[in-house]
């Protein structure tokens, strides 16, 4: 409940925030809800942190290019109640929703939740399967990755130690359906299987799991049974068939690895019923 | 109760002296305003319960979830154990403090009213998520309040009445503000 | 005047300082000069201690001690406070708790050091640079396997890790011949699993000591002030009683967590006079997982038999009770004489036997939680019999009632004698059950469930019945019974000279609205308003003496003392009044407030009478000033209230997670006080029994590290889990006490459990799965397996 001792530098601008992070033992602080729990357990002990949480593009979340940008200090609670959101990227408005209690997503940041990589937090899942990009700055300057490129491993990321996530890309396209549904793991109500999965008018389908694996991802082989065909009976559960096969399948306390898998499947066909 | 270890409350000692370094902050609380100078490591909660001494606030985990400790922070509803000081510089909080107006807020005289508490433990972050889900939603169904207060954990009302007092104050804000 | 405020929903008293923040738990207590403590625990469950080093800790800044076991050999451990010997006779095996550690640590979370520092973060970084060398042991921490050859010995002196063993009821020859005859006998192997009590407000301890008057203070967060006093003085610390003032300040729940004398009461109390400054602790959430006694863990086969007319004719019980690496204060007591002699029921079985060997393992101690082997017995009965009803192919609400004991008043009949000690005071068992069945509407269920059977839903109904002992405790039954302590209570009420009351009760409120209910009580009993009666408790140095809150026990115990000492303020009250008024005392008659010379208007109101007693110009020669009586009330018998508990659920086929659509709960507590609290009280035990059905649960793996000790990963009912509850009740009064009260508070932890258990099995067989048991929590994954 003590955190060890760190310096605490508010940046009001990200090359503040930048320069004040340093390299490697600092850390970056928004919504502090992955951050602050680990600390006051001392499972982290940084240096110095760095409180982004008042610089306001950080916050904003606004169109660009026909899609949404989604400032990486927005809050799960500013996502899940923005009418642009809601209007335009209704999954990320009902996911926001889900995450952890109404404190939590007063506080829990969407930059801070993909920073942190848990592997059973919601936001991966909807940003892979909304095809969204993840934009980062450094030292060295700007960079986008891709979802698909951005989760690495077990709450590790493609960002470097000296970069901070600015802001998420997500594209809007028109006709889209997209949903996310959860099992949530009883006691921390993080997803004990969380799929995400988004059907564009072309056809193609997008699925994506958290909590399922140590690291989050698009599963293709289920995409494969389903895109670009009709969202049927026997296409679904085709998709579900296919579902989590070869991926190392995470085992705790609440799920083994064949009842994870199994909540896989049916989670997988619960989210395309919901956009078919 | 007669208790006289009452005497010592507010006006000795501290439960932390830290030294401190250099980390100003300034924050409103429940309308009055603070300035101290706090290490970063302090957690909001601890500011409050021990460098300004409303004990009303509780710590119940040390893992973010049990509620306990929910206050506002600039109107919205926060874990005060997982909120540093140093991150309410600027802000405006209320604690289970400052509920009150003269008379009880709708939501403390529902708890009462209703028997929404036991040990009154949990009760104050209790009512500070209860308080945040009505100003968004002053008509909760009885799903919608349940969900609200997921995030605070109570042993001994197995919710029930708790459900039951957030009723009453709705129904009661509503009558207030119809004409 | 005239009161009327017994059996009245009056909204409580203590409310108002809760709820707008000003309740005062001992952390939120301060004292001057006062220092903190943070402990260095063991991460092992069982690992030899080589060697402590705080040469670093100690200079770290503003640690003012640091206090490791060898500063202790000489003070003793905590104390069992309950003795339960061998069947052979011998002593049960009652290895020294020592506060800290001492060459050996036996479960995760052993406290090996004591850091106290000027502040909490100065304590905690110096704990963190205490480094200890330990080498890591093999532990157990199944009961069942503790006692296998060759399995990691927990103390030397308890060879095979048995605490004790202990039988009760019939001959076994006979239950085993009863149960050969049978024409049906239901077995069955089960885990009631272990328990986190999960008080919302953690332990919390401040140590002061003055060295001026040689006194000693405790702030506790405890649930028997009086009891931790005792103890402390008499078997830990060896000071004297009449210098150490224990207080129990405003208390965030127990459940039985808060029953026991910890370790750490005593040690910060010993460390406040070696250093001469108050020292607070207080424990976080992670320690109270580890720490707090759990409860429940038994490792049990039970087996029924019947006759071919459905009759139960035997049941044979063997249980393997965990009780951690120590011997909590009333550990003991939970598996056999509060759970052995429970298994009785409400049935007429006229054979049961009862075996229990008490087994010591690396994990943490298990004592009393809610219910306290009255869950576990009543867990045991229920599944059992509804498994039978399942497995005879009966209605199990008909099996029930066919074995059911016939209603008794207690008073003109006498109490029913079970097999197994007890004799219960009053009951009208089948009121309950017809009650709840009419509440639940028992044939259009089954009409529903067979309609949503046909379109894939599994819905199903489970039933429980229950009945408790407690009101705890007749001393002397109790003393024959191994405990080491009186469990009577102590009622003190003084009147002050202008008529108001201040009433000192040993039972202490740590949730239960005594402030209010005893004040209801005393109001209608003295004829006064309840604004006039002012409730002290929990201090040691206000309150002369008490047993504390635990077991049920505080108004049918307590309030039991409380009106002992009214009769005799009534008592005295008309001798003063017969003197002023010039009749004899045994014409005066005292009601609504007013002593009344019989069959006239003359009379004396209690406030007169009260300033007579305390200036007393015109007064009897033969009695002495004063209107101030302290009572103990030691019971002639338990209390046993009972019930009938039905859940509904609707089990998801797809995933097997179990939805509560329904939990009625239909209680006899005997007469009521105060509806609102009694209502709050079944609803609150009502969701901690569903939390062991469906919820929670401890676990530890095979190195002894509990592997879900935080709120992330054991998991609490939340509001999001629960329905609304319904609740029934029916009043038989209990007939040896004067409020014909018989105890609320753990009755909806009992009945609970296995209703919803029974519900889920019942769902399944629904839908053709014919599964016979599943082990709680009954978490989705754990029912969908059994649907495979």
């Amino acid at each position: 409940m003590i955190p060890t001792t760190f310096e605490y530098t508010k940046a009001t601008t990200v090359a503040d925030a930048i320069a004040a992070l340093g390299n490697g033992d600092g850390k970056i602080l928004a919504g502090g809800h992955s951050l602050v729990p680990a600390l006051k357990l001392r499972l982290n002990q940084p240096e110095r942190l760095v409180d982004i949480s008042q610089i306001a593009e950080l916050r904003a979340i606004r169109e660009e290019n026909g899609g949404l940008v989604i400032g990486a200090a927005a809050t799960h609670n500013d996502i899940a109640t923005n009418p642009l959101v809601r209007s335009k990227l209704p999954m990320f408005a009902e996911s926001a929703g889900q995450i952890g209690d109404v404190q939590v997503r007063n506080r829990g940041t969407i930059g801070g939740s993909l920073a942190h990589a848990d592997p059973a937090a919601d936001w991966s899942a909807v940003v892979l399967a909304a095809g969204a990009t993840i934009a980062v700055q450094g030292p060295k300057g700007a960079r986008k990755i891709a979802a698909s490129d951005f989760f690495t491993g077990i709450f590790m990321t493609a960002l470097a130690e000296d970069e901070i996530i600015t802001a998420i890309h997500v594209p809007v396209v028109a006709g889209a359906r997209a949903t996310y549904q959860k099992f949530a793991q009883p006691a921390s109500r993080f997803a004990l299987v969380g799929c995400a999965a988004q059907r564009t008018p072309d056809g193609q389908v997008h699925i994506a799991f958290t909590g399922l694996s140590d690291t989050p991802h698009r599963d293709h082989a289920a995409e494969a049974a389903v895109s670009g065909k009709p969202l049927d009976a026997a296409a679904i559960a085709a998709a579900a068939a296919a579902a989590g096969e070869g991926v190392s399948i995470n085992v705790d306390h609440y799920a083994s690895e064949k009842y994870r898998k199994h909540l896989a499947k049916v989670y997988l066909k619960r989210a395309l019923e919901a956009i078919a | 109760m007669h208790l006289e270890y009452r005497e010592f409350l507010g006006t000795l000692g501290s439960n932390s002296n830290s030294v401190y370094m250099g980390n100003k902050i300034h924050v409103k609380v429940n309308g009055k305003d603070h300035q101290h100078e706090v290490e970063p490591r302090l957690l909001l909660v601890h500011y409050l319960r021990d460098t300004l001494r409303l004990t009303g606030t509780h710590i119940g985990c040390d893992t973010s979830g049990c509620g306990a400790c929910t206050v506002h922070m600039d109107g919205q509803a926060v874990k005060s154990c997982t909120v540093l000081a140093v991150q309410a510089d600027g802000a405006s909080i209320t604690t289970i403090e400052g509920m009150a107006n003269g008379q009880l807020h709708p939501l403390q005289e529902g708890f009462h009213q209703m028997h929404g508490l036991q040990c009154g433990f949990c009760t104050p972050g209790m009512i500070m998520t209860a308080a945040d889900l009505l100003s968004r939603n002053s008509n909760p169904s009885e799903g919608e309040i349940r969900h609200a207060l997921e995030g605070n954990i109570c042993r001994c009302t197995g919710y029930h009445n708790i459900v039951k007092s957030v009723q009453y104050a709705a129904e009661k804000i509503n009558k207030e503000v119809a004409p | 005047m005239s009161t009327n405020y017994i059996g009245k929903s009056v909204k409580r008293v203590e409310d108002k300082r809760f709820v707008t923040g000003k309740g005062n738990y001992t952390d939120d207590i301060v004292l001057p000069g006062m220092t903190h403590g943070m402990f260095v625990r063991s991460p092992y469950a069982h690992a030899k201690i080589k060697g402590i080093d705080t040469a670093a800790a100690q200079q770290m800044p503003g640690v003012v001690a640091i206090f490791t076991g060898a500063d202790l050999a000489e003070v003793n451990g905590v104390p069992c406070g309950w003795q339960v010997n061998f069947k052979s006779g011998d002593t049960m095996k009652e290895p020294k708790h020592p506060l800290l550690a001492h060459g050996k640590a036996l479960h995760v979370g052993d406290p090996v050091a004591f850091v106290i520092a000027e502040t909490r973060e100065q304590a905690k970084d110096a704990a963190d640079a205490v480094e200890v060398d330990y080498e890591e042991l093999p532990a157990v921490t199944n009961p069942a396997a503790g006692v296998q050859a060759g399995a990691p010995l927990v103390h030397d002196e308890a060879p095979g890790n048995v605490a004790f063993d202990w039988e009760l009821g019939n001959p076994k020859a006979e239950v085993d011949a009863a149960l050969a005859a049978a024409a049906h006998v239901t077995t069955l192997e089960f885990v009631n699993q272990r328990m986190a009590p999960n008080a919302i407000e953690p332990r919390s301890y401040i140590g002061a000591y003055d060295t001026t008057s040689d006194k000693y203070t405790l702030y506790t967060s405890t649930q028997n002030p009086h009891l931790i006093r005792l103890l402390m003085c008499a078997f830990v610390l060896g000071i004297p009683e009449h210098k150490v003032r224990v207080v129990g300040p405003d208390v965030g729940g127990g459940f039985g967590s808060k029953i026991f004398h910890y370790t750490e009461e005593a040690l910060i109390t010993w460390c406040a006079q070696k250093i001469s400054r108050p020292v607070k602790w207080t424990s976080t959430r992670s320690e109270a997982f580890m720490l707090d006694a759990h409860g429940r863990d038994h490792v049990t086969k039970a087996q029924m038999g019947f006759d071919a007319n459905g009759k139960i004719t035997a049941l044979k019980v063997h249980t393997y009770a965990n009780m951690g690496a120590f011997l909590s204060t009333f550990a003991p007591a939970v598996p056999t004489y509060l759970h052995g002699t429970l298994l009785q029921g409400l049935y007429t079985t006229p054979k049961i036997n009862v075996d229990v060997t008490a087994v010591f393992t690396h994990t943490n101690a298990v004592d009393a939680y809610r219910g306290a082997g009255r869950p576990e017995a009543t867990y045991l009965l229920e599944r059992l019999i509804d498994l039978s009803a399942l497995e005879m192919g009966v209605d199990p609400v008909e099996l029930r009632l066919k074995n059911l004991i016939p209603p008794f008043d207690g008073v003109t009949q006498p109490g029913y004698q079970t097999q197994v000690a007890l004799q219960y005071d009053s009951g009208n068992y089948q009121g309950v059950i017809e009650k709840g069945l009419a509440m639940l509407g028992y044939a259009d269920f089954r009409k529903a469930q067979k309609e949503a059977a046909e379109s894939g839903k599994l819905l199903g109904v489970g039933f429980s019945t229950y009945i408790e002992a407690c009101g705890i405790a007749p001393s002397a039954v109790v003393g024959s019974l191994g405990a080491r302590a009186g469990l009577y209570e102590v009622g003190q009420v003084r009147v002050q000279p202008t008529g108001k009351v201040s009433v000192f009760t040993g039972a202490h409120s740590h949730g239960q609205g005594h402030e209010t209910t005893f004040a209801q009580v005393v109001a209608d009993k003295l004829g006064i308003p309840m604004e006039d009666v002012d409730i002290v408790h929990g201090d040691s140095d206000t309150v002369a003496f008490g047993m504390g809150t635990y077991g049920s026990r505080s108004l049918a115990v307590g309030g039991s003392a409380i009106i002992k000492s009214i009769d005799k303020i009534v008592e005295k009250g008309k001798k003063i009044a017969a003197h002023k008024l010039e009749a004899a005392p045994g014409d005066m008659e005292f009601a609504n407030g007013k002593f009344t010379v019989k069959g006239t208007d003359k009379s004396l109101s209690f406030g007169d009478i009260a300033l007579t007693a305390y200036v007393p110009h015109v007064y009897p020669a033969d009695l002495e000033p004063g209107l101030d009586f302290s009572s103990f009330y030691d019971p002639t018998n338990f209390t046993y209230p009972f019930g009938c508990h039905i859940a509904v659920v609707e089990v998801e086929q797809e995933t097997g997670k179990v939805a509560l659509k329904r939990f009625i709960a239909v209680d006899d507590v005997g007469n009521v006080i105060n509806p609102m609290i009694v209502d709050g009280q079944i609803h609150g035990g009502v969701a901690q029994g569903i939390g062991q059905a469906l919820f929670e649960g401890v676990e530890y793996d095979e190195n002894g590290q509990m592997t879900n000790a935080s709120y992330m990963d054991y998991c609490m009912p939340r509001a999001d889990d629960l329905p609304m509850f319904e609740t029934g009740s029916q009043v038989t009064p209990c007939p040896h006490n004067p409020l014909g009260v018989k105890g609320a508070g753990e009755a909806g932890c009992i009945g609970s459990t296995p209703a919803v258990v029974n519900a889920v099995i019942d769902a399944l067989w629904s839908g053709g799965h014919k599964v016979r048991d599943i082990l709680m929590p009954l978490t989705p994954e754990r029912v969908w397996t059994a649907m495979q």
